[in-house]
């Protein structure tokens, strides 16, 4: 973490999130997609992004948040992965924040253990905690639930 | 690079050679060179080294990346001959290629390298001066490496091209001698042949020489490098196609291409979208521009598609030395055709099917075609043939491989699946040669009797047939025992961008590749009730006879069906060698789609093989067709494979077959009359029916009709009087013709009827079973006579009984 000062941040009900901003290609807002069958449930859907095919990623499904209510859309924080570049949906994205080092911390044990295990440490800002997303293992959605090839 | 400095003044030196070194016979260079290098290994040393194969292609790919630079650097040269820059970066590249040729053993190439080698060092030390024989020597000697690396690459020895003329002027430029001499005698040699040297100078560049007429040199020097290459290569060697060697070529990284073909699916889909726009305001201009626009996108899809286009002679052109190696060491004579060499098809796909194809092809020499001994036996030229046929048809590249061999004895290959327990013994029994055949591509399956080197591991034609699925393809086995047998790989052109049909369930639309698409079924109203039957609540759908499992894509994909309508559209899908029947909720279009893969997050998930883009800008998934087959478990069994090839065996078989037209009688009563005896169905009205004496009659075509109410002959019944129309059978014998009755006509049906016997029901042959339902086969003839047994009497005698 010391090597990223700069995050993107976002927020999830109650929770503020930031992601390294190096890591975010570009934030834009909802934009329709197609449903995936069969697809683990934190999968939302595929989005055509200027010709490019992504995955979205509910991230409220990814951290066993409750749903979003049929009138408020997600937002797309686009951020690249190793497996290419995949869409994190949120419920609004915030500024770019600069942090300073000595303010962080490692998550503390008492949090719910799917955001503890994504959630890389906590920043402590003025009025309220930053916490930051582990891309990577965000990204990393289980095995589809059924019909996984057979061959 | 400019050909132009190269062919001509080259040949001309080399041909002006002689006169002037006629001690230093090309041989003998050759020889001196080999020597004094370091101990080079024989190219048999290079059979040994599969071990070195990751430093050989290392080697390769670097070699031909400086390849690239030196022909560029040796033109620069030439335009400016006192840049020592210059010549030292092409003396590096050349003593690099020289150093590690040395190491991993290609004496040949090392031998061309080194001699260039000394020359460049001449001109680097500034001993000589660059000028057009030097250069085009040079540019020779460049060409000979990269023939010699192609045919490395191709089949991992230096090729028995012989270039020790080549050498031989590199070596008496590098001395100083000739050089204008050369250019002189060339002038005025036209005759070429007695300049060959004794030996085997192989055609190489004798050839070259040979194709060209010598031209003057006064003039920047023109030749047509590229005819030329052409030449020296399908008259040399044909293992040498695989590198563009020839020099209008240009190498572009495949990498380009890849985002050349990315950009232009891109284009495509705007292309798609804009197409799509309404043009209701009917302007013309607007009009004209796109379809000038979707003129341009075509043409520019099919250009950059080309790029990636390989012939597959790339491939098959090893295959005359591994026929040849096979049938050397087993003893056999095999002569190995080759048709349609240059069918192109899509680089990914020409690596994809390498394998595949040489697995078969050496499966035929190996397995297929006899010993010498054994053929003459059978009454066969000794030679045996093996064939490779490329072709396009249909979008697709058809492959054929035969051989006049043996064949594949089913026997044999039921006894092998039986001790493997790949089939019950019920079932082979039940089996029909063509699915005993089919069965070597079953997994583990190997009829070798004995493992050879060559093949019989077991690991055999299910890999094939795998890996030709993987990318899209098919291959079908057809084999006659004692004749030989011919192996059918279907293969798409191209994976990136393909035909498919969209169809929409759930609300959401799929694409489906059109390569598994066989035919579309639309059922409507009473049909879509009735004619989707269940086997233990499996449903089936009677295809002309044949039973089609029905998968439904709202269930396999478990989604919301959207609308229930009451019509069913059956997608008729080819998922390996079996079919199946995709129940959607409704079929759009065919268009082309640009296939992109799935994320990681979806890889895992069988029913489909990645994503596209539509022409409104919204994402489609694209079905994996044989994924949905065996999530659905419709091909992942045997007995309902074998069962669908027995059913299409019988079609194929066809004689037995009958089509039937199926009638009720009564309430449950079914019928069936062979419908070649059918003239055709006719419904009268009770009103038109008339009597002549006590035989009812209709008029019918000018002529008079006898009816013959079936329900009365098998019921007893009268329910015919009360119906207000009826439906009759016309049955048409010697110009004469009876109204047959029915209550119902229900179905055409092609079937094959076995009768059994025993049934004595009085106006009937007996009873089949059609449609799984118990059915009386009609005695038309019979019947007939029973009413009017004058009836097959001849013809004038009818018309009066008729006229009656």
């Amino acid at each position: 973490m010391a090597e990223s000062k700069q995050f993107c941040t976002f927020y999830l009900g109650d929770l503020f999130f930031g992601v390294k901003v190096e890591n975010v290609q570009e934030v834009f807002r909802y934009q329709d997609m197609t449903k995936v069958p069969l697809a683990p449930s934190a999968v939302r859907g595929l989005i055509n992004l200027r010709g490019q095919i992504i995955t979205a990623i509910d991230l409220r499904s990814r951290l066993g948040m409750e749903e979003w209510k049929e009138d408020k859309l997600p937002m797309n924080v686009v951020v690249r992965t190793e497996g290419g570049v995949v869409s994190l949906l949120v419920d609004e994205i915030a500024d770019v924040l600069e942090v300073a080092e000595e303010n962080f911390e490692r998550p503390p044990d008492t949090i719910d253990e799917i955001t503890r295990e994504l959630v890389l440490g906590v920043y402590k800002l003025k009025d309220k905690l930053l916490l930051i997303l582990d891309t990577k293992k965000t990204v990393h959605v289980g095995p589809a639930e059924s019909l996984v090839a057979t061959h | 690079m400019d050909k132009n400095s190269k062919s001509k003044p080259n040949s001309d030196l080399e041909e002006g050679m002689e006169p002037v070194a006629p001690d230093m016979t090309p041989d003998s260079i050759n020889e001196d060179v080999a020597v004094s290098e370091t101990g080079a290994s024989s190219d048999d040393n290079l059979e040994e080294m599969s071990g070195m194969d990751a430093i050989v292609n290392e080697f390769l790919v670097e070699s031909n990346e400086n390849l690239d630079q030196l022909d560029q650097d040796l033109v620069d040269l030439e335009q400016n001959p006192t840049e020592t820059g210059i010549i030292a970066s092409i003396f590096r590249t050349i003593h690099t290629i020289k150093g590690t040729c040395g190491f991993i053993g290609f004496s040949k190439l090392e031998s061309v390298a080194h001699v260039g080698e000394s020359l460049l060092s001449k001109l680097r030390e500034g001993e000589l001066t660059i000028n057009p024989p030097i250069t085009s020597a040079l540019l020779a000697m460049v060409d000979a490496i990269r023939q010699i690396l192609s045919c490395i690459e191709n089949s991992q020895n230096e090729g028995d091209v012989d270039y020790s003329e080549l050498i031989g002027t590199l070596t008496s430029l590098q001395k100083g001698e000739s050089v204008v001499t050369a250019v002189a005698a060339s002038e005025a040699a036209p005759g070429l042949s007695k300049i060959k040297s004794t030996e085997e100078v192989s055609e190489s560049l004798d050839e070259e020489e040979q194709s060209q007429p010598p031209a003057p040199l006064s003039q920047s020097p023109k030749s047509s490098v590229s005819e030329k290459q052409d030449d020296a290569e399908s008259g040399v060697e044909k293992k040498q196609e695989g590198r563009g060697v020839a020099d209008t070529n240009i190498r572009v990284d495949v990498k380009l291409l890849d985002r050349l073909m990315n950009l232009v699916g891109e284009l495509v889909l705007a292309r798609n979208q804009i197409l799509q726009f309404n043009p209701n305001d009917q302007d013309s201009t607007y009009a004209a521009t796109t379809q000038h626009l979707n003129l341009v996108t075509t043409e520019l899809q099919e250009g950059v598609m080309k790029t990636r286009m390989q012939p597959i002679g790339n491939i098959w052109s090893k295959y005359p030395r591994v026929v040849r190696d096979l049938a050397a060491s087993c003893g056999k004579k095999i002569r190995l055709e080759m048709e349609g060499k240059e069918t192109e098809l899509d680089k990914t796909l020409i690596e994809a099917i390498k394998d595949p194809l040489t697995h078969i092809v050496r499966n035929s020499a190996d397995h297929g075609i006899e010993t010498p001994e054994a053929r003459k036996a059978a009454g066969k030229p000794e030679e045996g043939m093996l064939k490779l046929r490329a072709f396009h048809e249909g979008g697709q590249v058809n492959i054929e491989i035969s051989d006049d061999g043996g064949g594949i004895d089913p026997e044999r290959i039921k006894q092998k699946a039986l001790e493997k327990n790949l089939i019950t013994p019920e079932r082979a029994a039940r089996m029909s040669d063509r699915e005993l055949v089919n069965l070597v591509f079953a997994p583990g399956f190997s009829t070798a009797a004995k493992i050879t080197n060559v093949s019989g591991r077991g690991v055999g034609m299910d890999v094939v047939k795998t890996n030709i699925e993987k990318i899209g393809g098919t291959v079908d086995i057809q084999s006659t025992h004692g004749q030989g047998t011919t192996l059918k790989v279907k293969i798409p052109l191209t994976l990136a961008i393909i035909p498919a049909l969209t169809i929409t369930t759930g609300g959401d639309r799929y694409a489906i590749p059109q390569v598994n698409l066989l035919e579309l079924v639309l059922l409507e109203g009473e049909q879509a009730k009735k004619n989707v039957e269940f086997i233990q609540g499996a449903p089936v759908y009677r295809l002309r006879g044949h039973l089609l499992p029905l998968i439904y894509l709202h269930e396999q994909l478990k989604v919301e069906k959207k609308e229930a309508k009451d019509t069913i559209n059956i997608v008729v899908l080819q998922a390996d060698d079996r079919q199946f029947g995709l129940v959607v909720e409704g079929v759009n279009d065919t268009e082309e789609i640009v296939v992109k893969p799935l994320s990681p997050q979806l890889k895992g998930i069988a029913a489909f093989s990645g994503a596209t883009i539509m022409g409104d800008g919204k994402v489609a998934l694209i079905l994996d067709v044989i994924g949905l087959a065996q999530t659905a478990k419709v091909v992942t069994q045997n007995r309902e494979r074998a069962r669908v090839e027995s059913s299409e065996k019988t079609q194929a078989a066809g004689s037995e077959k009958q089509t039937l037209l199926i009638f009720g009688i009564g309430k449950e009563g079914r019928m069936a009359i062979p419908l070649s005896m059918v003239a055709r169905l006719e419904e009268f009205k009770r009103s038109d029916v008339e009597r002549s004496g006590a035989q009812e009659v209709v008029q019918y075509r000018g002529e008079i009709m006898p009816l013959i109410y079936l329900s009365k002959i098998f019921n007893g019944n009268q329910d015919y009087a009360e119906k207000e129309t009826m439906q009759a059978v016309v049955y048409t014998q010697n110009g004469k013709s009876v109204a047959l009755v029915a209550d119902k006509i229900l179905d055409i049906v092609d079937e094959v009827i076995t009768v059994q016997r025993g049934s004595n029901r009085k106006g009937t042959l007996g009873t089949v079973v059609v449609q799984d339902m118990v059915t009386d086969l009609l005695d038309a003839e019979a019947i007939v006579r029973e009413n009017d047994p004058t009836f097959y009497e001849d013809q004038p005698l009818a018309t009066v009984r008729i006229g009656n």
